[in-house]
């Protein structure tokens, strides 16, 4: 099976986020004066090549972990997507 | 003493390993250019992670660089008490690799900084004066130091701190901080006080002929550890 996946990445609470400061300081501007903790973070979008879900899961986790995020400043969540070919 | 055999790593992406080769030279050592595939140091005494953007920065700085062949030897050498050096990009590798504690993230204030800034020496080993004051450049837009609450105490307790931003008389003030950087920490040992990453560059500051020469306290610690290392493994 080839199941695809999201990984999404964020700094963690508490950590200065520039690029959400600066998103969400535009915001008012263009009249959007209602939206406030704004976060930009990653998408990371990948095909696993498996015999089992369940061991797709744990790999993408390891992999999360000691790669696609670094522990000291992000955290991350996984989630399937529902069509392989999905983005 | 013969001069120590400083080895600068390039990869793909690094800016700065010409000026550190040059460093070495002007300092009295013997560049040795090391390239991220080589699985060998080729006998260096010292080892620079040099500064630049390797594979982009992609990922997270450092993040790829971390992976490439050359580390593996790196850390192996890192880990039998031998002196690394990483500057800018190469403290970020260092962070990465977990050769370091933290991290270093974006900026406050998002802007990339370029200019001369002043850092005191906080604890000093072989050479390098705590205390004394470096006018040093620096160049990042992701500098600003971060760690988690409990590996900043332990920073902190252990006495890992090497350099903070200070004013050109060593009070070290908000003000003077350029990046927002975690207790103004610009530079940091590992527990052992054979690894240093910093941020600012030492190797653009070395030429009395081109300005301030703070970059010599640095690269006289290197090679200061260096001879150490030769001393001990003889």
């Amino acid at each position: 099976m080839r199941p695809r996946f999201e990984v999404i990445v964020v700094l963690k609470d508490g950590l200065l986020d520039p690029q959400g400061k600066a998103v969400q300081e535009a915001l008012p501007t263009l009249g959007w004066t209602n939206v406030s903790d704004v976060k930009v973070g990653k998408s990371i979008f990948l095909t696993v090549e498996t015999e089992s879900l369940v061991d797709a899961e744990a790999q993408i986790a390891e992999m999360a972990t000691r790669f696609l995020s670094n522990p000291v400043i992000e955290r991350f969540w996984v989630r399937q997507l529902a069509d392989e070919d999905a983005t | 003493m013969s001069s120590p055999r400083i080895a600068v790593v390039t990869f793909p992406g690094s800016l700065d390993d010409r000026d550190a080769l040059r460093a070495v030279s002007l300092m009295g050592g013997e560049p040795v250019s090391v390239w991220h595939q080589d699985a060998d140091l080729q006998g260096a005494d010292a080892v620079i992670l040099p500064g630049g953007f390797s594979y982009g920065d992609y990922l997270r700085t450092g993040a790829i660089a971390r992976f490439a062949p050359v580390m593996d030897a790196v850390r192996e050498f890192a880990g039998s008490g031998r002196p690394v050096l990483g500057i800018c990009n190469g403290f970020q590798i260092l962070c990465e690799a977990g050769l370091l504690p933290g991290a270093l993230i974006r900026n406050r204030g998002l802007s990339f900084v370029c200019r001369w800034i002043n850092v005191r020496i906080e604890t000093g080993t072989r050479g390098f004066v705590a205390g004394e004051v470096l006018q040093l450049p620096i160049k990042h837009g992701e500098g600003q130091f971060v760690a988690a609450p409990d590996v900043l105490a332990g920073i902190e307790a252990r006495a890992q701190v090497a350099l903070r931003y200070c004013s050109p008389d060593g009070a070290v003030e908000d003000r003077f901080n350029p990046n927002g950087a975690t207790n103004a920490i610009a530079g940091l040992w590992n527990e052992g006080r054979n690894v240093l990453g910093l941020m600012p560059h030492p190797e653009h500051a070395v030429d009395p002929d081109l300005g301030p020469t703070g970059g010599h306290a640095v690269f006289q610690w290197l090679f200061a550890a260096s001879h150490w290392a030769i001393g001990a493994s003889r």
